[in-house]
């Protein structure tokens, strides 16, 4: 469906936000979705409470509204398997790697900054 | 890059998360309410002026003008108006926008 | 230079829409194309026709018709964020058995694909929003 015409970009999708109090982590996920048929280079970085989309354990029953956070394992089905997540956020939660429900790369600031710094796209959520 | 901050850094975090990725050489501009960021004589200023050793910071004319804070704009920001956005943007390889 | 926009965020509500307009037209104004404008999120309320603020507002909503009328500007409407917030166009509001529709001129509503497609087409993408 790409009409890409081979051109090969690097994408990184920036998610500083918390799941469920506002939209925009489920509507970037959907984005996400979307590009992995456009065979573009992407990846995915959780800073501050964008973190908190990846934690496990959340059950939205109460709220009736739809729990995506299964969704993230499923990414790496679309062949997106970068996924950055900030050490200091996680850190500053009280959160380590085992809190979260998918397989990530932690990174450190200065890395997070030279994975920015070589993006051709950076869409923010 | 060019990172533009479109939040107060009385209200969140953003400026300071942004100014932790910036690399040497890159350009934040603050817009919108982030312009708040480039005033003098506040608990922020400090952490504005250091990064000015390493990244150029730029705030935007007409969201200054319309705050009524633009005579107190911080030494050594450079304002520029949607033009010179415009160029900055051109200028550096790519924008990301922390909101 | 060909630009990308993407708008997040509602007329009136938020400042990002009003940024991204007078950023588009200084584009424009310096010879540079808008590749695409795209709405997202609550972006895609910039894009109802039946908006009515007061006289002595911009009409925001029009403003951006009036834009694209005159460059000839791509204004593409998330069609998954369209539906959840109620903007249809005439075809979408028929398949989906609703009686009006609500798409201001100038504006297409069309899938997400087109937002990554202006990413990689555009040498330059800017988001706003909150």
């Amino acid at each position: 469906m790409s009409d890409a015409g081979g051109v090969v970009k690097k994408f990184m999708f920036v998610n500083r936000k918390a799941p469920y109090g506002t939209v925009y982590a489920l509507e970037s996920l959907e984005v996400v979705l979307i590009s992995a048929a456009f065979d573009q280079d992407v990846s995915l970085a959780f800073l501050d409470d964008g973190v908190y989309e990846l934690t496990k354990g959340q059950s939205t029953k109460g709220l009736e509204m739809k729990n995506f956070s299964p969704t993230y394992r499923a990414l790496e089905g679309y062949d997106i398997e970068k996924l950055y997540v900030a050490r200091e956020s996680l850190e500053e939660r009280g959160l380590s790697e085992d809190d979260l429900l998918v397989d990530v790369q932690v990174v450190s600031c200065a890395e997070m900054a030279d994975l920015m710094a070589e993006q051709d796209v950076v869409l923010s959520f | 890059m060019l990172h533009t901050v479109n939040k107060s850094p009385f209200e969140r975090n953003t400026l300071k998360t942004c100014l932790a990725h910036a690399k040497p050489g890159s350009a934040v501009l603050l817009i919108e309410d982030g312009v708040y960021a480039a005033l003098s004589g506040t608990a922020h200023s400090d952490m504005v002026t250091q990064a000015m050793a390493q990244v150029s910071v730029y705030a935007l004319g007409p969201d200054l003008d319309a705050r009524g804070v633009a005579n107190r704009v911080l030494n050594g920001i450079k304002v520029v108006d949607y033009a010179g956005f415009v160029d900055l943007a051109i200028e550096h390889p790519a924008t990301q926008s922390w909101l | 230079m060909k630009f990308g926009i993407m708008v997040n965020e509602g007329p009136y509500q938020h400042q990002a829409s009003d940024t991204a307009y007078q950023f588009a037209k200084a584009v424009l104004a310096k010879g540079h194309e808008v590749y695409r404008v795209f709405f997202y999120h609550d972006g895609v309320n910039n894009g109802t026709r039946l908006t009515v603020p007061p006289q002595d507002d911009r009409n925001i909503v029009t403003r951006w018709s009036e834009l694209a009328a005159k460059h000839n500007l791509d204004l593409v409407v998330c069609v998954a964020a369209a539906q959840r917030r109620g903007l249809l166009d005439e075809s979408e509001a028929k398949r989906h058995g609703r009686d009006a529709n609500n798409i201001a001129a100038g504006f297409r509503i069309s899938g997400l694909g087109q937002l990554v497609e202006a990413g990689i087409q555009a040498d330059r993408m800017v988001v706003f929003g909150d």
